[in-house]
C-alpha cells in the first residue's frame, strides 16, 4: 500500500482564531533560497513595486485619517464647553476630505491586492509548468530514488504555500510595519502621553504571542505526529480489512486504535487550547490599552492638556495596532515556511538533467541493424554492472533476453532507448551512433510493449493513437484485429470512445493486449517486448502471445522472455545474471556451453517436467 | 452536519455547549461594558468631576476586562475539549463501524475513500465545530447586545449603523455566492493537476518511449491555465473583502461623528454618546463579519459531515445470527447450488455451483481470470453472502455460525499477501495471538519460510514494515501461509497463494501441508496446473459455471477448457507422461 499521509496542515482561513501558531518548517538554506525566490519574482517586479507603493500610500492614509476624524470630536467638545454650536460647514469640509481619503485608501488597497493575487497565481502557474517540463527532462534514474508522493506534494502543496504567502503575507508584512510606525508617529504628534501608554501594548503583546507560540508549538508537533500514527493505523487496517476479519483481529486493532486515538485527543486538545489563548489574551492587552487611554486621557482632558477628540482618535489607533502586531508576530514562521516550500520546488528544478543532445544525424528508413560496441554501464557511478559488452543484431532478427528474476533484463532496453547514458562504448543503429540523433528520433524507431501496461486517462482511441496521432481509423482497426483486441474494444460500452480511467474495468491481460495494439499502430521498425508473467490467465496469455508473434514479424525485436517457445525461436539469446550479461548465443549453442543458460533452462523452463513426476 | 453532531456528541457536550453560551453572554456583556464606561468618563470630564472618579471607573473597567478575558479563556478551554473530543469519538465510531463492514460495503465506498472519510473529513468537521463554538455562538450574542446598546443611545446613529451593516451583508453574501461554487472548481482542478502529474510520473517510460512529452505537457498546460484563471478570480473576490471592510469601518466611524455633530448641536449631552458609540458600532460590525467568515467553513464541513454520515448510517449487509449454531470439527464444506451476483451487476458471477469437500480432502479450482474462483472463496469466508443456494459447514449453513467462529475455523491465505506492520513472529501469530515460539517456528517450517527468516538480521523479531514492503513477494506469500496454518484450522483456503513461489518451493510447501495438516480440508485456487494436479478433486470454472470436475487424468480426457489450459502450460512429453 502506498503510504499517502493525509495529515496536511490546514492553511488560510483555517488558521483563524486559535490556529495562529502553526508548526513552522525550516528551510535548509534560507539565504540562498530566498534569493532564488526573489529571482523568480523578477518578471513581476513592476507589479510588485507598484503594489508596494499603493500599499504604502493606503497605509499612510489609514494612519492619518483618525487624527483628522478626531478634530470633529474636538470641535464638538469645544462647542459644548463654550456653549456655542458646532460649526457644521467646517465639519462638512473635514468630512469631504475624509471621504476622499477613505475612497483613495480603498482604491489603492484593492488595486494592490488584485495585482499581488495575479502575480502570485502567475508565479505558481509558472512553477507548476516548470516542474512538469522538468519531469520530462530528468534522467530516469532520478525517479528510481524519488517517491511520487513527494513530487506531487511539490506541485500542489508547496506551490500553493508559496503563492498564498506571496499574495497575502509579503505585502501585508510591509504594510504592517508601515502602519505600526505610522500610527506610532501620529500618536506622538497628537499626544505623547497617550502614545506612551498605547505603545506598552507592543512588547506585552509580542511577549504573550511568543510564549503562546512557543508552548503550543510542542503540542502542534505532537498533534501532527499522533495524527500521522492514527491515519497510518487507519490506512493499514482498512487496506488489510480482509485479513483482519479473516483472522478475527478486529478487537486487537480497535484496542490499538483507541490508544493512538487517545494520544491524538490529548495533543489536539492541548494545542487547540493553548493557541486558543492567543485571542483572549491579546484582546485583554488591547483592553488594557483602551482603559489606559480612557483613564489617562480623561485626566489629561480634565487638565486641559488634550481635547476629547484625541481620545476618540486614540481609541481607533489602539484598535488598529492589533492586526499588524499579530502579523509581525507570525512573520518568522510565515517566512520560514514560504522559503522552505520554495526551496523544495527549486531543489527539484535544479536537479541535473539528461545529457544534452548533440544532433548530427537523423534515423530514417531504419533497417534495424543494431550493434553494441564495448558497452559498459552501471546505474550508479561506482557500480558497473555491464562490462565491455559487444553484440550484433541483424535486421529482422529476434533477440531474447533471459535470466532469473532480478537479473536486470530491462537494463538493455533502458540503454537501447537511451533512458540511461552509457559509461563507455556505443550503440549503433544502422551504423549511426544513437547519441548522434535526438532522443525523440531514436525512440520513434522502437515500438514498446511493457509489462507495466500504462494507459493514460482519455478515450481508448486517444490511447491507441498516442504514439502516432496521425494514424487513420482503418489502420487502427486493422491493428486492433491483428492484435486480438478488436472484439474486446467493440464489446466495451463506447467502443473506441470508451473512457479509460484509473478504475476502468480492464484486466491486466486486456490492458497488455491494448498496449500491443498501441505498438502495432505505431508501426515502428524495431520492437521491445516484455512478456507477461503469471498475473495473466492462460487463455489471455495465448491471445497476447499470438498478437506478439504477429507484431514481431519482419521487425528487429528485443524480447524479455519468460516462455520457452519464444526463447527456442529466438535468433539470438542474451543471458543475464546479477545485472551482468553472462552469455550470448542461441538455444543450441548455449545448451552446449552448459553454463548459466543451461542451468536456467533446467530449473526454470523444464520445470513442468519435474512437477509431472508428482 | 447536525445529524452527525447528534450521532457523535456525548450528552455532556450539550451541557458544555450551554456553558459556552452562558460564558459568551457574560463575556459579551463585559465587552459592551467598556464603551459604556468610556462614555461615563466623558460625562465626568464634561462635568469637571474629580480625577479620582475617573481612576475608580478605570479600575472597574480593568476588572471587567479581566473577567471578560477569563470567560474567553474558559470558552477556549471548553471549545478545544469538545472539538478534540468530537473528533476522537467520531474517528472511533467510524473505525469500529468500518471494521464491521463486509467486502460489499468496502467496495461500495472504496478503501481510499473510507480512509479520507475517517481522517480528513473528521478533521474538517472538528475545525468547524471549534470555530462554531468560539465564533458562531459569540457573534449573535455580540450582535444582539450591541444592537440593544445602540438603540438605547440614539435612533439616528442606529439607522446609520444599520445601513452600513446592510451594505456589508449584501456585498459579502453576493461575493460568497459567486465564490463558493468556484471553490469546488478549484478543488477539482487541483485534483486534475495532481492526476495528470501522477500520470506523467507513472507512465514516464511509456511517455518517453512514445516521445509523447508534448502531449502530456499540453494536457497539463490546459488544466494549469484553467486552474490559474479560476484561482485568480476566487482570490480577487476574497481579497476584495479586506479593503472593502476597512472602507466600511472607516465610513461608519466618519458618519457616526458627522451625524454626532448634528446631534450635539441639538443636545450637548449627546457628546458622550457620540464618543462611546464608535465602540458599539465596531463590535456590531465585527460580529457580522465573523459570522460571514465562519460561514466559509460550513459548506466544506457540511460536505465532510455528509460523507461521514454515509458511513455511519450504513448497516453491514452481513451480520451474525440471533441464535448461533456450532458443530464439532469435521471439516466438511458443501456448496449447494450456489449462485451469486455482485450488487448492481447484471450477470451472475457464479451460477449453480455445487460440490462437497470432505475432511482432509484437497479440492482445487482452476479457470481463467473472471471465472469466479476468488468469488467462491469470498463466499465461503462470508465476505459476501450467497444470492441463492447455501454453503454449509458440517451440515449447518455458514450463516448460522458466528462470523468470529467461522473465521476461527478457517485458515485463509489471500491472493494478495497482506502483512501487517510488526515483527515476523507477530505476523505469523496474528491468527493465534497466544501461540508459543515453538508453534510459530513450526508453521514457518511448514511454509518453507524458516530459512529466510533465520537469515534476516533479527530472525523472528525482524520488523516487517507496513504492507510488507521490505520482504519479497515470495517471502510475503510464505509468511502469509504460515499465518494461516498456525492455528491448525479445520479448513484451509489458498486463494492463488503459490503464484509467487518457484516450482520447487511450491512443491515442497504442498508436500509439507499434506504431511502436517492431514486433517484439514484444503481448498486451493491456482493458475498453474502444476500446483493442483495432485488434488483429490479439481473443479474447472469457466464464466462462473463448473465445466469440469474430477482428477487431473480424468479432466485431461474429458474437459475441453482444462485441456486448453494444460496444453498451454505443459509440453507434449509432459502431457503424455
Amino acid at each position: 500500500m502506498s503510504n499517502t499521509n493525509v495529515n496536511k496542515q490546514h492553511r488560510g482561513p483555517g488558521g483563524g482564531p486559535g490556529g495562529v501558531a502553526m508548526v513552522g518548517e525550516k528551510a535548509k538554506n534560507f539565504k540562498a533560497s530566498s534569493a532564488k525566490l526573489l529571482n523568480a519574482l523578477k518578471p513581476f517586479k513592476w507589479s510588485i513595486i507598484f503594489s508596494l507603493i499603493f500599499a504604502i500610500l493606503s497605509s499612510v492614509l489609514t494612519v492619518i485619517a483618525p487624527s483628522i476624524l478626531g478634530e470633529i470630536t474636538n470641535m464638538a467638545q469645544d462647542a459644548v464647553a463654550s456653549g456655542t454650536s458646532v460649526p457644521l460647514n467646517k465639519v462638512l469640509e473635514i468630512g469631504v476630505i475624509l471621504v476622499a481619503m477613505y475612497v483613495l485608501a480603498f482604491l489603492f488597497n484593492t488595486t494592490q491586492n488584485f495585482m499581488m493575487t495575479t502575480t502570485a497565481q502567475k508565479l505558481s502557474k509558472q512553477m507548476r509548468t516548470d516542474i512538469t517540463e522538468k519531469i520530462n527532462r530528468l534522467p530516469l534514474n532520478y525517479f528510481d530514488r524519488t517517491s511520487f508522493g513527494d513530487l506531487l506534494s511539490r506541485v500542489t502543496n508547496d506551490v500553493d504555500t508559496v503563492s498564498q504567502s506571496i499574495s497575502t503575507s509579503l505585502i501585508s508584512m510591509v504594510t504592517s510595519f508601515i502602519t505600526l510606525i505610522g500610527i506610532t508617529v501620529m500618536m506622538f504628534i497628537v499626544s505623547w502621553q497617550l502614545a506612551l501608554i498605547t505603545i506598552i501594548i507592543i512588547p506585552l503583546s509580542l511577549i504573550v504571542m511568543g510564549i503562546i507560540i512557543k508552548s503550543s508549538q510542542k503540542y502542534f508537533k505532537q498533534q501532527v505526529e499522533t495524527l500521522g500514527t492514527v491515519n497510518g493505523h487507519i490506512e493499514e487496517m482498512y487496506s488489510a480489512h480482509n485479513i483482519v476479519r479473516a483472522f478475527n483481529g478486529e478487537k486487537r486493532s480497535q484496542e490499538q486504535f483507541n490508544t493512538h486515538n487517545k494520544a491524538l485527543y490529548t495533543s489536539t486538545f492541548k494545542s487547540q487550547f493553548l493557541s486558543g489563548l492567543m485571542m483572549p489574551l491579546l484582546g485583554f492587552i488591547g483592553d488594557l490599552g483602551y482603559i489606559g487611554i480612557a483613564v489617562v486621557g480623561g485626566i489629561l482632558v480634565l487638565q486641559g492638556v488634550i481635547g476629547l477628540g484625541t481620545i476618540t482618535s486614540f481609541v481607533i489607533y489602539s484598535r488598529q495596532y492589533n492586526q499588524p502586531l499579530r502579523q509581525i508576530g507570525s512573520i518568522t514562521n510565515t517566512l520560514q515556511s514560504t522559503v522552505a516550500a520554495a526551496e523544495r520546488v527549486f531543489e527539484f528544478l535544479e536537479e541535473p538533467e539528461e545529457a544534452p543532445e548533440t544532433v548530427t544525424r537523423t534515423l530514417t528508413n531504419v533497417q534495424g541493424n543494431v550493434t553494441f560496441e564495448h558497452v559498459s554501464f552501471g546505474y550508479t557511478k561506482n557500480k558497473e554492472i555491464i562490462h565491455d559488452f559487444s553484440f550484433e543484431v541483424k535486421a529482422g532478427e529476434k533477440v531474447a533476453i533471459v535470466g532469473p528474476t532480478g537479473a536486470g533484463k530491462t537494463t538493455l532496453v533502458n540503454l537501447l532507448m537511451r533512458f540511461y547514458e552509457l559509461n563507455k562504448g556505443a550503440i549503433y543503429i544502422d551504423g549511426i551512433n544513437i547519441t548522434d540523433v535526438s532522443r525523440g528520433n531514436l525512440r520513434e524507431c522502437f515500438g514498446m510493449v511493457l509489462q507495466d501496461t500504462w494507459l493514460f486517462e482519455g478515450t481508448l482511441l486517444e490511447n491507441l493513437k498516442f504514439a502516432r496521432p496521425e494514424a487513420t481509423m482503418e489502420e487502427i482497426i486493422e491493428a486492433a484485429k491483428a492484435s486480438n483486441t478488436y472484439h474486446l474494444i467493440k464489446s466495451q460500452s463506447g467502443g473506441f470512445d470508451m473512457l479509460i480511467t484509473e478504475d476502468t474495468n480492464l484486466s491486466a491481460g486486456e490492458k497488455q493486449l491494448l498496449t500491443i495494439t498501441r505498438a502495432m499502430v505505431e508501426n515502428a521498425p524495431m520492437l521491445i517486448l516484455d512478456e507477461a508473467t503469471s498475473s495473466v490467465d492462460t487463455r489471455t496469455e495465448q491471445l497476447i502471445q499470438d498478437a506478439m508473434d504477429r507484431l514481431t514479424q519482419g521487425r528487429t525485436s528485443f524480447v524479455i522472455a519468460h516462455r520457452l517457445s519464444t526463447i527456442k525461436n529466438a535468433d539470438k539469446i542474451i543471458v543475464m545474471k546479477d545485472g551482468n550479461i553472462v552469455e550470448t548465443g542461441n538455444h543450441e549453442s548455449l545448451l552446449k556451453q552448459n553454463g548459466v543458460y543451461a542451468q536456467l533452462y533446467q530449473s526454470q523452463f523444464s520445470k513442468e517436467a519435474t512437477t509431472e513426476a508428482v | 452536519m447536525l445529524s452527525i453532531i447528534k450521532k457523535v456528541f456525548k450528552p455532556s457536550y450539550y451541557i458544555l455547549g450551554l456553558a459556552i453560551f452562558a460564558l459568551t453572554l457574560a463575556q459579551t456583556l463585559c465587552d459592551l461594558y467598556l464603551p459604556e464606561k468610556l462614555a461615563e468618563i466623558v460625562t465626568y470630564i464634561q462635568q469637571g468631576a474629580p480625577s479620582t472618579q475617573i481612576w475608580n471607573t478605570g479600575l472597574l473597567m480593568l476588572l471587567v476586562a479581566l473577567a471578560g478575558c477569563l470567560c474567553s479563556v474558559i470558552i477556549s478551554y471548553i471549545a478545544s475539549r469538545v472539538g478534540a473530543g468530537f473528533s476522537a469519538r467520531a474517528r472511533s465510531l467510524m473505525f469500529s463501524k468500518i471494521q464491521g463492514f463486509s467486502l460489499e460495503e468496502m467496495n461500495k465506498f472504496s478503501t481510499a475513500s473510507l480512509i479520507t472519510r475517517s481522517t480528513n473529513d473528521v478533521q474538517q468537521v472538528q475545525l468547524a465545530i471549534i470555530m462554531g463554538l468560539r465564533v458562531l455562538l459569540m457573534a449573535p450574542i455580540m450582535a444582539v447586545g450591541a444592537t440593544v446598546k445602540i438603540l438605547q443611545n440614539s435612533a439616528q446613529l442606529s439607522i446609520t449603523t444599520a445601513i452600513v451593516i446592510v451594505i456589508l451583508i449584501v456585498v459579502m453574501s453576493s461575493i460568497f455566492m459567486v465564490v463558493l461554487p468556484k471553490f469546488n472548481k478549484v478543488q477539482k482542478l487541483t485534483d486534475d493537476v495532481n492526476r495528470i502529474t501522477r500520470e506523467s510520473l507513472t507512465g514516464i517510460k511509456v511517455i518517453r518511449a512514445f516521445h509523447a512529452e508534448d502531449i502530456q505537457e499540453n494536457k497539463f498546460e490546459k488544466t494549469n491555465q484553467e486552474l490559474t484563471k479560476t484561482n485568480i478570480f476566487v482570490n480577487k473576490a476574497l481579497n476584495f473583502m479586506q479593503p472593502f471592510t476597512q472602507f466600511l469601518i472607516n465610513g461608519l466611524n466618519l458618519s457616526i461623528v458627522w451625524v454626532g455633530a448634528y446631534l450635539v448641536n441639538s443636545n450637548p449631552n449627546n457628546l458622550a454618546i457620540m464618543t462611546s458609540f464608535t465602540g458599539y458600532a465596531m463590535q456590531l460590525l465585527m460580529s457580522f463579519l465573523m459570522v460571514i467568515m465562519a460561514f466559509v467553513f460550513i459548506p466544506r464541513a457540511a460536505v465532510s459531515a455528509r460523507r461521514m454520515n454515509e458511513v455511519l448510517t450504513t448497516t453491514p449487509k452481513i451480520h451474525d445470527p440471533e441464535t448461533p449454531q456450532t458443530t464439532p470439527q469435521n471439516g466438511e464444506i458443501c456448496f449447494n447450488d450456489v449462485t451469486f451476483n455482485y450488487p448492481d451487476a447484471e450477470e451472475n458471477v457464479l451460477e449453480h455451483i455445487s460440490f462437497t469437500a470432505k475432511k482432509g480432502e484437497t479440492i482445487a479450482f482452476i479457470g481463467s481470470t473472471g471465472s469466479g474462483k476468488s468469488t467462491l472463496i469470498n463466499l465461503l469466508m462470508r465476505f459476501y453472502d450467497v444470492t441463492q443456494g447455501s454453503i454449509t459447514l458440517n451440515g449447518i449453513d455458514i450463516r448460522e455460525y458466528l462470523q468470529h467462529e467461522l473465521h476461527e475455523r478457517i485458515g485463509y491465505v489471500p491472493q494478495k499477501s497482506v502483512l501487517l506492520s510488526g515483527t515476523v513472529a507477530e505476523n505469523i501469530a496474528y491468527g493465534k495471538p497466544e501461540a508459543t515460539q515453538e508453534e510459530i517456528e513450526t508453521s514457518a517450517r511448514i511454509a518453507e519460510a524458516e530459512e529466510f527468516i533465520t537469515q534476516m538480521p533479527k530472525g523472528y523479531q525482524s520488523y516487517i514494515s507496513q504492507g510488507g514492503k521490505n520482504v519479497s513477494g515470495g517471502q510475503k506469500q510464505r509468511l502469509s501461509i504460515a499465518r494461516a496454518i498456525i492455528k491448525q484450522p479445520e479448513i484451509i483456503i489458498f486463494d492463488d497463494s503459490f503464484s509467487a513461489l518457484d516450482y520447487k518451493t511450491d512443491k515442497k510447501v504442498r508436500a509439507n501441508l499434506n504431511e502436517h495438516l492431514q486433517n484439514s480440508t484444503k481448498l486451493i485456487v491456482a493458475q498453474r496446473i502444476g500446483t493442483i494436479m495432485d488434488a483429490d478433486t479439481i473443479i474447472v470454472l469457466d464464466q462462473g459455471k463448473i465445466v469440469g470436475k474430477g482428477t487431473h487424468k480424468q479432466l485431461l480426457k474429458s474437459c475441453k477448457v482444462y485441456q486448453e489450459i494444460a496444453h498451454s502450460q505443459l509440453s507434449k512429453e509432459e502431457l503424455n507422461a
